[in-house]
């Protein structure tokens, strides 16, 4: 390690003044050119060696360094005539308008001072609106109180031209007159003397930046070409030169005025090239120049591109590509980012042996590079090989390729929510993509339609102990947003875990022994159904095989079409029984009654899961439910195909007609609107009325026909299974397919706008029915004709449209909020401060819970503690003889 | 029994301070129906469970809440509501209100009240409606036409009689507002309409006081510009919502409840009821962004946005000319946003940055003062 760490304790701002200016500088710089016929820098020319190099080979005249010691050197330029400062106009105005002309004494009676310099005393920071209010009461003063002089107005010409009536003031006047401000007066104006003079706002000395900060660089040609910066201050030495010329030579006052403003010009598009009111300096390619202030500001500015954004070694990039058969936990990472990528170890008495054999292997795993303890970096070849061998000692590092069980960071842009960056630990595998098991898909929102992502290798022991034990993948399963899992089997599973777990779905001892065994099971649990005398495995017996013992559980699915509807529960007045089978119970790790669905596996048997045994269960629960819900889809078998979006004719009769009764319902409503019959809603227009009414009447058609759909699709249609189990789609989904895609919209409106009075040259004028104004009849398995299609794009490019302007303006204001609340902490005392320790809250949230670890918005779950205090005192039933159900030959229970 | 529910009221009372108070409230209303043996471990049974759920010190709760905000950000709509009842009120929704929001702009784009009345009247559909049309804002251009003559230089109102009659508005006391607004008397007095005669020059202040005598308010709440009548969803009666608002007139009306007059205007609550009650606005308002999106945030992250918008004392934006741009740290405000005003004025005022917060020390490349980066550790060695 470096030893004694150095820290910034502070950094300080203030203005340069001419002396320091001079002091910083190791030269003065006086010949407006760069290098000489040979490409050496000219002595007091811009690129003066003094102010540091560029050119490999040549040495620093200032601190002997080359290219890569020397930190380069400030030089100067001595103005001729002072300029202003840019920057400090408006302050020099309101200086020269609030001061006596004079005198220099602020413009206030010496009680008024005396009552403000009390007031600005008193306060720690300066006030900015006790500045204002000071300069307001300036402006009424006409005779200087202190000295009785007459007060001229004083107006500025912008830019930079201040004139004393029709006086025109010039920098040398303004600077002896700034001079004159005495340093009390200004610190009721909140200008700190010490640091800031005003007259160092009148320049005088011009520092030259070191030549680092704006290298030239060689052309394939052998041409230099000069970096802005430097153009800009050879167009300064140059004016200059010539100001200082004509006034040895006496030239006329005009002439000087002339040189002296172009000077000012110069100086003024060196620090910035964006002033109003002056034509920006250009190129010779009439690209405006970048200057100091272009420099710094904006998205591509040093602050944002460069110090707040910092690259990084250690990382790699490429496509991702889904691996259910990895933990969650896991990142497979291909052999040739494996062979790249480094990791330290340090070498100890205990770990020499090992990481020597790192040293002498020549295949993969082996050492890259060792690290001596004086910092010295050699890189392990063939030829050195037995002499590091040799030298390796308890001190030194190595640096190892990349290998299986090593902690890395993931992450995928945009980086949005911190866990857009997780914890993984590495698998290396044959190949070229990076693979992410799919349930971790969510956090990042990634999918595999050639997405990438990156990854870094944490260098130090540190930061691999806090990635591991605070961002791993198994401790982000909980969203610190709102509570609840982020991290979750998703689609196929849930269709697996549906079909598998499905009251009737036994599986014959092959494919049970097979299901069990890819989720690491590998004792057999008693069969629990019969079939034709052959003993059978239920679904739900296989899945309770991953439950943890002791975890009792009692919810409703998703599948629950709700009890104020279900006919079960209101004969019986309990959901146990359920016909549908919606109604989950778990039983000290058993799965008793219910489907597994997107209920289960997305909220809260997983959350229980983490919860009530940790985050490594419920990785456990995971990984092998992954593997079991694949291995069982794959026997069940599922698809999804075109077939299942047909329907019988009689429906396709039934839609029809459906959809031919809201027509004429609409056709009537135009009538009476025209007829003057339609009754206006209150607070609308009689035309909003009309369209509220249209749209409502064709929204319910296709909701409709879509009942009308559903009535003739068989319950096992996959679509219908994939809806009924939160996999994928909803029942509008399926609608829009296979029986009316309905209403297309425009600003949440039917659409209106195309040609006079009609939406395209089909229809005619002022036709406002249902098919003129986007209506889609047909459904996507049938497709849309024409004129439905054209509507369709419309409403398309709509969506696409609103989707890049939202992602613009929830970016900024993401930006926004994490400015404003970057600094916000918890700090040992339990509240949470900002940066100068200003309380924000006094306890954090109100109560202090940690939102990832309430259950939704509570830190206490406290109807569930009830539940399980009772089951408690229950004795829980001894583990027996299990029941077996005699089940002959039944319906759609058997798959083989 | 009661002897029983006493002792339990008690056990529960010793668990103040250790639990927060909504989960003592929870326990109390479970007190009658539950054995005092069970709720005593109940009660053990939360304090551990809300030990566990404690937040820990060094969490960047800022961020995180800015992040849980900020990244469904792009899931929610940029559509505008059309509200049942008021006529064409486009409430902005999703995004662009909750933009709007953080703004904390003077007024929102559409101001909405909710008023709810006492008792006695909110049963009464009747006496409702008139309260509503009483508390409409009637200015004289929705019951008058004005006409400018600017050859004479001379504006006229010709009153709408019927219009009038509408809003029980004599046309006496009519002719004084106007004439009040109008700071002058009118020249001429006709059955249904006035002749003023300002003595302007300018055909452009002939025009402004035209403008200014139309704007006259005859009848009603200012700023209130429509009242709609809607049912409590509980079905108690019925109460108002309103098109533009004005919380400092609707409290003082007798009918009103008082406790239960909601606006959506942030910065109204915060002049009339105080920085607290701001502070609840935002909270409230942002949560009603979040919950018609059907997106889940914890509370939590709204309360340090509406926190951190109040607790200097006034509501401040969330951006430049709020509390980014009011920050400690030179750095931080430079690398925001207006990058080289603050560096200038950095050196004017002197400035000093002592790096304490993030931005600040990512710059200079050091460790940030978050997380684990808020511990230190010395170690003493000991001697011998």
């Amino acid at each position: 390690m470096a030893g004694v760490e150095k820290k910034i304790g502070s950094i300080e701002f203030r203005l340069l003044s001419p002396e320091i200016i001079r002091k910083l500088s190791q030269i003065r710089v006086v010949t407006p050119d760069t290098y000489d016929e040979d490409g050496y820098p000219i002595e007091g020319g811009l690129m003066d060696l003094h102010m540091g190099v560029i050119d490999p080979g040549l040495r620093c005249k200032t601190c002997g360094g080359n290219i890569a010691t020397c930190p380069g050197h400030f030089g100067h330029i001595e103005l001729v005539r002072p300029v202003v400062h840019i920057a400090y106009v408006k302050l020099i105005y309101t200086l020269l308008k609030a001061t006596c002309r004079k005198c220099g004494r602020l413009l206030l009676s010496p009680e008024e001072i005396e009552k403000y310099k009390e007031i600005v005393t008193g306060e720690k920071e300066l006030d900015e609106d006790t500045a204002l209010e000071i300069i307001e009461k300036t402006k009424k003063a006409g005779i200087c109180p202190h000295c009785n002089a007459k007060q001229e107005e004083i107006s500025l010409v912008k830019p930079t031209s201040f004139y004393e009536g029709d006086q025109r003031l010039f920098p040398t006047e303004i600077r002896r007159r700034l001079e004159l401000i005495p340093d009390d007066d200004l610190r009721l104006l909140g200008i700190n003397p010490e640091k800031a003079r005003p007259e160092w706002a009148i320049l005088t000395v011009l520092p030259v930046p070191p030549v680092q900060t704006r290298p030239s660089i060689t052309l394939e040609t052998g041409e230099r070409s000069e970096d802005d910066l430097t153009h800009k201050l050879v167009d300064i030495l140059r004016i200059n030169q010539r100001l200082r010329d004509n006034i040895a030579a006496g030239a006329p006052q005009l002439i000087i005025e002339d040189l002296w403003d172009l000077l000012q010009y110069h100086v003024t598009t060196y620090f910035n090239n964006e002033v109003s009111g002056i034509p920006p300096a250009r190129h010779r390619s009439g690209r405006p120049l970048k200057t100091l202030a272009q420099r710094l500001k904006g998205k591509e500015g040093r602050f944002r591109y460069y110090l707040s954004g910092k690259r990084v070694n250690f990382s790699a990039r490429t496509v991702i590509s889904p691996d259910p058969y990895i933990s969650i936990n896991e990142v497979g990472v291909p052999l040739d980012i494996a062979k790249i990528l480094t990791v330290p170890e340090k070498v100890t008495e205990w770990n020499i042996e090992k990481l020597k054999e790192f040293v002498k292997r020549t295949e993969y795993p082996r050492a890259l590079y060792i690290i001596r303890p004086d910092g010295r970096r050699k890189m392990v070849t063939d030829n050195n090989r037995e002499m590091i061998l040799e030298e390796l000692d308890v001190g030194y590092t190595v640096e190892r390729q990349l290998m299986d069980g090593d902690i890395v960071i993931f992450n995928r842009q945009p980086s949005l929510h911190r866990i857009s960056m997780i914890c993984h630990l590495v698998k290396v595998l044959p190949g070229k993509t990076f693979r992410l098991h799919p349930n971790v898909c969510k956090p990042y929102n990634a999918d595999f339609d050639g997405d990438e992502m990156n990854l870094h290798v944490p260098q130090t022991e540190e930061a691999q102990a806090e990635a591991f034990h605070l961002m791993l993948v198994q401790k982000q399963i909980i969203s610190p947003r709102y509570g609840a899992p982020i991290i979750f089997p998703d689609q196929d599973y849930i269709t697996a875990a549906y079909l598998m777990t499905h009251k009737d779905v036994t599986f014959p001892k092959h494919i049970a022994t097979k299901i069990l065994a890819k989720a690491g099971v590998y004792e057999l649990p008693k069969p629990d159904r019969r079939i034709n005398g052959e003993p059978r495995w239920s679904g739900k017996i296989l899945f309770s095989t991953l439950l943890p013992k002791g975890l009792s559980l009692e919810y409703t699915a998703k599948t629950c079409i709700g009890k104020d509807k279900c006919e079960h529960f209101k004969k019986k007045g309990k959901c146990e029984g359920c016909p549908i089978d919606a109604w989950v119970k778990i039983e000290n790790g058993k799965l008793i009654s219910g489907v597994i669905d997107k209920v289960s596996l997305q909220g809260i048997l997983l959350d229980t899961i983490f919860r009530k045994y940790g985050s490594t269960a419920a990785r456990e629960f995971l990984d092998r439910a992954g593997k079991m819900f694949l291995e069982a889809l794959m026997h069940i078998g599922f698809t999804a195909s075109l077939d299942d979006t047909d329907i019988p004719e009689e429906a396709k009769k039934e839609i029809a007609e459906v959809i031919k009764r809201a027509e004429k319902e609409v056709d009537e409503l135009i009538r009476q609107y025209y007829s003057g019959e339609l009754e206006r809603m209150p607070g609308k227009t009689l035309e909003d009325t009309l369209e509220d009414k249209i749209m409502a009447i064709l929204g319910r058609a296709r909701n409709e026909a879509g009942d009308v759909a559903a009535k003739y699709l068989n319950p096992l249609n996959h679509y219908l299974i994939m809806t009924r189990a939160g996999s994928r789609g909803s029942m509008l989904n399926l609608t829009q397919m296979s029986a009316c895609v309905g209403q297309q919209a425009v600003r949440g409106k039917r659409i209106l706008r195309g040609y006079k009075h009609k939406t395209l040259p089909h229809f005619k004028e002022g036709d406002i029915g249902a098919r003129a104004r986007g209506f889609v009849v047909s459904s996507f398995r049938d497709g849309l004709d024409p004129i439905e299609y054209f509507f369709h794009a419309m409403g398309g490019r709509e969506g696409l449209v609103d989707k890049g302007i939202r992602t613009a303006k929830s970016g900024y204001m993401q930006r926004r909020l994490i400015n404003a609340l970057q600094d916000f902490v918890v700090r040992w005392d339990g509240t949470v401060r900002d940066s100068t320790d200003t309380i924000v809250q006094f306890v954090y949230g109100e109560d202090g819970a940690d939102p990832m670890k309430c259950y939704g918005d509570n830190p206490v779950k406290l109807k569930e503690f009830l539940l399980l205090e009772q089951k408690e005192y229950e004795e829980l039933p001894e583990e027996g003889e299990e029941e077996l159900v005699e089940v002959v030959g039944e319906e759609g229970g058997e798959y083989e | 029994m009661n002897k029983n529910l006493e002792k339990r009221i008690e056990l529960i009372k010793e668990y103040e301070g250790k639990l927060p108070k909504k989960i003592i409230e929870e326990i109390m209303e479970m007190a009658e129906t539950t054995k005092i043996k069970d709720l005593r471990k109940l009660l053990e049974r939360a304090v551990s469970e809300y030990e566990r759920a404690r937040i820990e010190p060094g969490e960047a709760v800022g961020i995180v809440a800015a992040q849980s905000i900020g990244e469904p950000g792009t899931q929610m709509t940029m559509r505008t509501f059309h509200y049942a009842g008021v006529a064409e009120l486009a409430v902005p929704q999703g995004l662009p209100r909750f933009i709007e929001i953080v703004d904390a702009r003077r007024e929102p784009s559409m101001p909405i009240m909710e008023i709810h009345l006492k008792d006695e009247i909110k049963k009464d559909k009747q006496k409702v409606i008139e309260f509503a049309e009483r508390i409409e804002e009637v200015l004289l251009k929705d019951v008058a036409k004005l006409e400018e003559d600017f050859a004479e230089k001379r504006v006229t109102v010709i009153f709408d009689l019927k219009a009038l009659e509408e809003h029980e508005i004599s046309l006496e006391e009519a002719k004084k507002k106007i004439e009040r607004q109008a700071r002058r008397k009118a020249k001429e007095v006709g059955d249904n309409y006035l002749v003023f005669e300002p003595g302007f020059s300018t055909l452009k202040s002939v025009r402004s006081f035209k403008e200014k005598l139309a704007s006259t308010r005859l009848a009603g709440i200012p700023g209130i510009r429509k009242a709609a009548v809607l049912e409590e969803p509980d079905g108690s009666g019925y109460y108002l919502q309103t098109e533009g608002t004005n919380l400092k007139e609707v409290l003082l009306l007798p009918e009103v409840d008082p406790r239960r007059v909601f606006t959506n205007n942030i910065k109204e609550i915060e002049n009339i009821l105080g920085i607290e009650a701001a502070r609840n606005a935002i909270l409230i308002e942002s949560k009603k962004v979040l919950d018609g999106q059907g997106l889940k945030v914890n509370p939590r992250h709204l309360m340090i946005v509406a926190d951190a918008m109040t607790y200097d004392g006034e509501v401040k934006a969330i951006g430049r000319q709020g509390i980014s741009g009011e920050k400690a740290s030179v750095l931080a405000r430079a690398a925001f946003e207006e990058t080289v005003r603050h560096l200038h004025e950095a050196a004017i005022t002197g400035e000093v940055d002592y790096l304490k917060g993030v931005t600040e020390n990512i710059i200079v490349g050091q460790p940030i003062p978050v997380g684990t980066g808020t511990v230190k550790l010395i170690m003493k060695l000991e001697e011998d």
